[in-house]
């Protein structure tokens, strides 16, 4: 049996996706030295095609679309990684103690999930954003407000098929509190399923926060991909390259991270691979 | 004999590259006569069941397969056969029971239609013809009212019943050959003894061969005639039931026969002290199914039914019964992990019914628990020193005292004190178990409920555990409430027996008076039920 790392890393899709993902990462961090200029700063000529003075060209105002691509990775990025472990905390909290106390507290905390669930996630982010006003926090609240519910239904399966467990039930004749079970003995068996929906999870508030500053809810004077799609889009026909580059961001990026949640899944659950 | 049903020649079965040795089965060479059971018997890990399925053609390719030897049926290598050839033997000459009958059947089905199925696939007979046939076979396997057998689904039949259906399916075109993969593993004691008559009954009227695999050798004694020992993937030892039994001449066969517990009952080693370590009175527990938001009928079960108990110091007790007699329930009440609904339990006077988890956290150092399963009650990802160290520091022991009496207890309970900072599935079962067992004698306890430590084990390491907790009884002074269904493991390990049917507790008292005398109707029918009793009660 190859051990986890083994299955993990030796998967190719996996080292794409990792790539993919890496690269994102490091610009995004190195954005103000590869891209030191305001990524709003109008720095030439409107509709310069790409490959000519600016590496990407210029959109409708003349702002460089290289820092900008890079300046929206750090936007796009920081607030679905941000939100997704907002969601996650969150919706393990409720899962975990849905689960294991079950009863009325797991009826009334299931029901309020199923309450979130019921609602077009990206109707409610719109209806928060809207109430809330843009920026970089709301955008986070929101995108966290609409993507915890999963995470509590894995969280609160895994919880309740682990609490049978006879260790459990060790650490209860040991003594152990409750608060200390779910620490220590039930929460780190549900960690590979968590991992996976987590990782998942980032792609779709990449989605989220792309689409919120499509429609121009985004953080305000903050560069993102969503935003520079929204921006160029009535230039399609005259200027491909405005809406194409930013897609093409996402998409990858969005690509990548399922790849790499896919591959996670193959390596922490073994059996649903041929070995 | 002349002329043998099956006949396996040296048959190697190799295993995937990743595993720990390399061939399932090493030339494996046995024969089954005509009407003649053959017992394969062995530990888990020998290949047994990996040579039932090779013979069936059903082993998990392409990572398992055949690599040597040859399968002779009826004078024909079933291994050079296609799979259409294979699938008509399958179910036609050669017929499969499996271990767990609730699997081997389509819950959808009724199980009627299911043994008309086998006849519809593989004759030619009419309707009319086969719904005979059918009635005749839930006939022969004696199963009361066949026409509402036939026409229930699996769910509605008790786990017995269901095995005697399985059996009619194979039965139902008369095979030259039955191979039966550890038939009555899950079923209780007395439905395991007539589960076993049945099959020998059938098996003499009906003239089939039976490859009976099985790792009991209390069941090998009451069913085989001959015997084949296996050990990782090789045979052993092979010959007649009495001579393998009686005078092994492998080494090996000599002392798993040696680890079969005996029937012999356990003697009181001391006089008991006057009061008494554990009273339990009236102890009542009822399961109430949940009605469910929208009400509907809701389901009471009578778990435990006014039980009462007493366990002197020093003394071992077993709480003998089948499956849903509540014996766990007690056990589980005991320990605090149900909410008994009525009576008194009482630790040296004290009262423990009704007591809060908080309450109860002290006296969690008087009263521990070692767990059924090795491979569920030990926490995966903590180190075998955190899940010992726990308990005692839960009662205030420094972190440091404890990770130290923790490697005591893990040199007393035979392993190494570097086992500390493993983790635990970098040990076999029988090490788990001692961890296990390391992990409650950590808080120095007065009483020991131990809820059948030892039926996931094999029987070699079985033995291993029993001795183990016995001498570590001995020197630590404990109590013990020792939860089982084998009445052989209980007269082993305690000198008093209790026995428990539908929550009570019909008999009690010193085993060996049990034994000699059994008062109650049920206490006799276990003790006849117990697999190879006449084997076992007659020396060698």
């Amino acid at each position: 049996m190859k051990s986890f790392w083994q299955r993990f890393l030796g998967n190719p899709r996996v080292m794409v996706g990792l790539g993919w993902v890496a690269l994102v990462v490091l610009v995004s961090l190195f954005a103000d030295i590869l891209a030191p200029r305001d990524p709003f700063a109008i720095v030439g000529t409107p509709f310069l095609k790409p490959g000519s003075e600016f590496l990407l060209g210029t959109d409708s105002l003349g702002r460089d679309i290289f820092s900008g691509l890079l300046h929206g990775a750090r936007t796009t990025l920081l607030i679905a990684i941000v939100s997704t472990l907002v969601a996650v905390a969150f919706g393990t909290l409720v899962g975990a103690v849905a689960g294991y106390y079950g009863g009325l507290i797991d009826d009334v905390l299931m029901r309020t999930t199923e309450f979130f669930q019921t609602i077009p996630s990206f109707l409610f982010a719109i209806v928060l954003i809207a109430i809330l006003s843009p920026s970089v926090a709301n955008m986070v609240t929101a995108i966290a407000v609409v993507s915890w519910p999963p995470i509590t239904r894995v969280v609160r399966a895994e919880v309740l098929s682990v609490k049978s467990r006879e260790f459990v039930q060790a650490a209860v004749v040991a003594g152990q509190r409750d608060s200390a079970i779910l620490l220590t003995q039930v929460l780190p068996n549900t960690l590979s399923p968590l991992i996976v929906t987590g990782s998942l999870l980032i792609a779709t508030a990449i989605l989220i926060e792309s689409a919120l500053s499509f429609l121009g809810l985004g953080a305000p004077n903050q560069m993102s991909w969503g935003f520079m799609i929204g921006a160029g889009r009535s230039f399609l026909r005259d200027a491909w390259w405005l809406v194409t580059i930013p897609g093409v961001a996402i998409l990858l990026t969005v690509l990548s991270i399922n790849l790499v949640g896919e591959g996670l899944n193959d390596a922490l659950n073994p059996r649903l691979t041929d070995l | 004999m002349s002329d043998p049903v099956l006949s396996i020649e040296k048959l190697t079965v190799a295993l995937p590259a990743w595993s720990d040795r390399k061939h399932a089965l090493t030339e494996v060479s046995l024969s089954v006569g005509k009407k003649e059971i053959v017992c394969v018997v062995g530990e888990s890990g020998s290949g047994k069941s990996i040579m039932g399925k090779a013979i069936l053609g059903l082993l998990p390719k392409p990572h398992v397969r055949v690599t040597g030897g040859r399968i002779i049926f009826e004078d024909r290598d079933i291994l050079s056969l296609s799979d259409d050839e294979m699938r008509a033997l399958r179910g036609g000459r050669i017929a499969m029971i499996f271990q767990e009958p609730m699997t081997a059947l389509n819950p959808l089905m009724k199980v009627g239609r299911q043994i008309d199925e086998v006849l519809e696939v593989h004759t030619d007979l009419a309707p009319r013809a086969r719904r005979d046939r059918v009635l005749q076979l839930v006939n022969d396997v004696h199963l009361p009212d066949p026409q509402r057998i036939i026409n229930s689904y699996p769910h509605q039949l008790s786990g017995g019943q269901r095995q005697r259906i399985v059996i009619a399916m194979a039965l139902a075109l008369e095979p030259a050959l039955i191979i039966a993969d550890e038939p009555t593993t899950a079923l209780d004691v007395t439905t395991q003894a007539q589960i076993l008559h049945l099959m020998k009954e059938l098996q003499r009227s009906h003239g089939t061969s039976v490859l009976f695999i099985t790792h009991d050798f209390g069941v090998v004694a009451e069913i085989a005639d001959r015997v084949v020992v296996m050990r990782h993937g090789e045979v052993v030892e092979t010959g007649p039931v009495d001579d393998v039994l009686r005078n092994p001449a492998a080494e090996y066969t000599r002392d798993l026969v040696a680890a079969v517990p005996s029937l012999r009952p356990r003697l009181r080693d001391a006089a008991p002290s006057t009061a008494p370590l554990l009273v339990i009175r009236d102890l009542e527990k009822t399961y109430v199914g949940a009605g469910g938001l929208f009400g509907g009928a809701t389901r009471t079960v009578r778990a435990v039914r006014k039980v009462s108990l007493e366990l002197e110091r020093q003394s071992s007790l077993a709480l003998v019964g089948e499956s849903g007699s509540g014996k766990s329930t007690l056990a589980r009440c005991i320990v605090g992990l149900e909410t008994p609904d009525g009576g008194d339990i009482l630790l040296d006077g004290e009262q423990l019914r009704g007591l809060t988890r908080e309450q109860m956290r002290p006296f969690r150092r008087d009263i521990q628990m070692v767990f059924q399963d090795p491979f569920a009650s030990l926490n995966p990802r903590q180190r075998v020193g955190e899940i010992i160290a726990l308990g005692p520091m839960i009662q205030g022991v420094s972190r440091k005292q404890a990770y130290e009496e923790a490697k005591e207890l893990l040199r007393m309970v035979g392993l190494s004190r570097e086992s500390i900072d493993r983790y635990p599935h970098e040990f076999s079962g029988g090490q788990r178990q001692r961890i296990g067992i390391a992990r409650a004698l950590a808080v120095k306890p007065k009483l020991i409920v131990a809820d059948e430590p030892v039926s996931a084990l094999d029987v070699s390491v079985q033995k291993q555990v029993l001795d183990l907790l016995n001498d570590l009884r001995l020197k630590f002074g404990l109590s013990m409430l020792f939860i089982t269904h084998d009445l052989r493991v209980a007269a082993t390990v305690c000198e008093e027996i209790a026995i428990m049917q539908h929550g009570e507790i019909v008999e009690r008292g010193p085993t060996a008076k049990i034994f000699a005398d059994p008062k109650h109707a049920y206490t006799r029918s276990l003790l006849d039920a117990v697999p190879g009793k006449e084997w076992i009660n007659t020396p060698a």
